[in-house]
């Protein structure tokens, strides 16, 4: 079936769903490069106005990737809560971003009509949402998840600390989550991002990392991020697993491009489930998403990157995840080219990803033949935060070493909390008190050196 | 300020910054200071700079004269992608993938056991220093085999040499290629070795020799360990996945991965 629009005397046609939804998008380097993207900013407008103009129905009736050959499209259809979408169900997709803008929908509705809004139908009025838009609704929508602590709640910001290093030289490591640890960081996760991806190197890891914690009594996740299978083996052989791992994205093809199946997504959480680990609840969970990450495992069937992008939240939320994040301007510039469109992307991933019930967070992040700098992290931290953003990634001085690229600094998330007023999680914003690094009188944290504090002997 | 008679505090054992000894540990940059909340000017600059540098690394053109005089005579090829410029390049990973049609009508088919192209990648910085050093390094080590001219090859990503060896008719290519830089180190290259290339052959094929520089993989060490893979594809006639899976446990292919980033050059 087509589509069309006429604009200023033009009659723009589009041969199908997939094609219309490209058109709309805004320009990114990814849909030109995979050659999806508006011919003009005439034809992206007429896209924009057919659009609007589009039933959500149609989203339950055209499977973008068809449901025999594709086990995200088949979750996306057979989890699709018809009760919870009745109330939008006589909306367009004009209609529907006017609904969620409306005073009347509030923290509540959203949360109710979420099981019924599929991948497609977030990112379809995304294209027509402005970046304000995409804010203002993100805030009034609460995705609260628990393991150690309680992340998402209103007037909270959490970290994860990054401490990552080319070798992972453990004291290397500890020397950096003890930085961290200092600037109030942490809350969401200690996550490593591993430079070699084996089951040995993941137990050592996750033993210091636990060891750490559980010497300071930290209330907080650790996670090394190694491929899920070594993950299962690593439970296997009693590694002490708080969250299990896993890159993910929109479409069965590409998922096994990462070498993963929801299959094997549902052996690793059930294993981890199994350890009980978790003290305040049981959200254990923790995916990477991004756009591109489809289009660069040629798994993208034709659909535009923010599309695609979605449906790895319908993965996502199959699974209660604690944490997800985007790692929006990771992936390079021949997918998001400059600051502009890596900013978009970060408003759009979070937005989606908050309207389907999913934790979002986010990596604000560029690499160095990307058209960004650190001022465009300012910028994309503060609306994120502003959005109500789960959490964000931090690393020493925003330079992770390991994976040569920029991210924000732990001073960053200090400037982040005070500008807005954002707490860390409640539990541990009480232990940073506790343990002295907190001036709760001042309300900010204290500038103390390694010396100072008994975390010092993390290092020694 | 001029008239502020504060005495100017001296450095003393206690104002040693108590960061210094955990810096041994690790090139993060960690213990920075802050002013309020925010970074100190020096460490603001400091990054700045080294973003510029890297940001150069990634927009300076390939020297190839530079390349050619320290070959001193030795026959080399010049070939271009189908990216015409740099910023064609960083939106076109395709086109920096195929040679341009007047590149690929220069080439003359011959019959060779290797050969070796030096690439700019995302630093032309790192190919123009650490190429014809480890080419040279090579050519010492395979003194039995047959290796073509080295061809120099600018815009490219690593799947370029796969139709400059199918073009000139070599058993395998080696790609030195300028990777992707970070603020610590702008000129690193990779290696990545392709037994029987063609156009479209897959990444899972090839095996990866990465984070070579001065203060990374040094030159002897890069080409010691990839005369063994180059021995082993020859004899096995394979690489990829499979050659590193049965590589010895020891510690020679601990930095040899099969070439599976998707946020390598590749």
């Amino acid at each position: 079936m087509g589509f069309h629009h006429t604009l200023g005397g033009e009659r723009h046609q589009f041969d199908d769903l997939k094609k219309l939804l490209a058109a709309a998008s805004s320009q990114r380097s990814g849909d030109e490069l995979a050659g999806l993207a508006a011919s003009s900013d005439g034809q992206r407008m007429a896209a924009r106005y057919a659009l609007a103009d589009l039933p959500l129905t149609t989203f339950l009736n055209t499977d973008l990737v068809p449901y025999e050959e594709d086990e995200v499209t088949r979750l996306i259809v057979d989890t699709h809560d018809k009760q919870a979408f009745a109330p939008i169900s006589h909306l367009t997709v004009g209609g529907f971003r006017d609904w969620l803008l409306s005073h009347e929908t509030d923290t509540a509705t959203l949360a109710a009509v979420a099981p019924g809004i599929t991948p497609e139908m977030a990112a379809a009025v995304s294209k027509i949402m402005r970046n304000q838009d995409l804010m203002s609704v993100a805030r009034k929508i609460r995705v609260i998840t628990k393991f150690r602590n309680t992340i998402g709640l209103e007037g909270c910001l959490a970290t994860r600390l990054q401490p990552n290093h080319p070798t992972d030289d453990l004291k290397g490591i500890a020397a950096s989550t003890l930085d961290g640890l200092l600037y109030g960081i942490g809350d969401a996760v200690i996550g490593i991002n591993p430079a070699t991806d084996s089951v040995a190197n993941g137990l050592a890891l996750l033993d210091m990392l636990d060891h750490a914690r559980q010497r300071y009594d930290i209330p907080t996740q650790t996670c090394v991020l190694t491929h899920v299978t070594n993950t299962i083996e690593i439970i296997n052989r009693g590694g002490a697993v708080d969250l299990v791992f896993q890159s993910i994205a929109g479409t069965q093809k590409a998922n096994e491009g990462f070498g993963v199946t929801l299959g094997i997504l549902r052996e690793a959480h059930e294993a981890a489930q199994a350890l009980k680990r978790g003290t305040v609840g049981d959200n254990l969970m923790y995916f990477e998403t991004g756009q591109g990450a489809a289009l660069s495992a040629d798994a993208h069937h034709g659909i535009d990157q923010q599309t695609v992008e979605t449906r790895a939240y319908a993965v996502a939320r199959a699974f209660r995840p604690l944490l997800v994040n985007t790692v929006v301007g990771f992936i390079g510039p021949e997918y998001l080219y400059d600051g502009k469109q890596i900013i978009r992307a970060g408003l759009e991933d979070h937005f989606c990803a908050k309207l389907l019930g999913v934790p979002m967070g986010c990596d604000a992040c560029y690499t160095n033949h990307a058209e960004a700098d650190q001022d465009d992290m300012d910028n994309l931290m503060v609306l994120l935060a502003t959005a109500g953003i789960s959490f964000l990634i931090a690393v020493p001085g925003a330079d992770d070493i390991m994976l040569n690229y920029q991210s924000l600094a732990f001073h960053d998330i200090l400037t982040l909390r005070d500008l807005l007023k954002l707490k860390p999680a409640p539990e541990f914003a009480a232990w940073l008190e506790q343990t002295g690094l907190y001036d709760a009188v001042r309300d900010r944290m204290l500038p103390l050196s390694p010396a100072q504090t008994r975390l010092g002997q993390m290092i020694a | 300020m001029a008239h502020d008679k504060t005495p100017v505090q001296k450095p003393d054992r206690l104002s040693v910054d108590p960061w210094n000894d955990l810096r041994s540990l690790t090139r993060a940059r960690i213990g920075l200071g802050r002013s309020g909340n925010a970074q100190r000017s020096t460490d603001v600059l400091a990054f700045q700079a080294a973003h510029a540098q890297a940001r150069d690394a990634v927009h300076a053109p390939l020297d190839v004269d530079a390349m050619k005089a320290e070959l001193q005579g030795e026959p080399c090829l010049l070939v271009h992608s189908r990216a015409v410029d740099r910023p064609t390049y960083l939106r076109r990973p395709d086109m920096g993938r195929r040679l341009s049609p007047e590149s690929l009508a220069g080439l003359e088919k011959g019959t060779w056991d290797a050969v070796f192209v030096a690439a700019d990648g995302l630093s032309s910085v790192a190919a123009a220093e650490g190429a014809v050093p480890l080419y040279h390094a090579m050519k010492e080590r395979l003194k039995d085999w047959s290796i073509a001219p080295l061809v120099i090859a600018e815009q490219a990503r690593v799947a370029i040499g796969d139709e400059i060896a199918a073009a000139m008719g070599a058993s395998m290519v080696v790609m030195m290629i300028g990777e992707r830089p970070g603020l610590s180190v702008a000129n690193s290259m990779g290696v990545y070795l392709t037994y029987a290339p063609r156009v479209g052959c897959p990444d899972s094929a090839r095996n990866c020799l990465s984070n070579i520089h001065p203060h990374g993989l040094r030159t002897a060490v890069a080409a010691d360990k990839l005369a063994w893979l180059m021995r082993e594809a020859r004899q096995r006639k394979l690489t990829g996945v499979d050659l590193k899976d049965d590589a010895p446990e020891s510690s020679i292919l601990d930095n040899a991965s099969p070439a599976l980033d998707k946020d390598t050059q590749a």
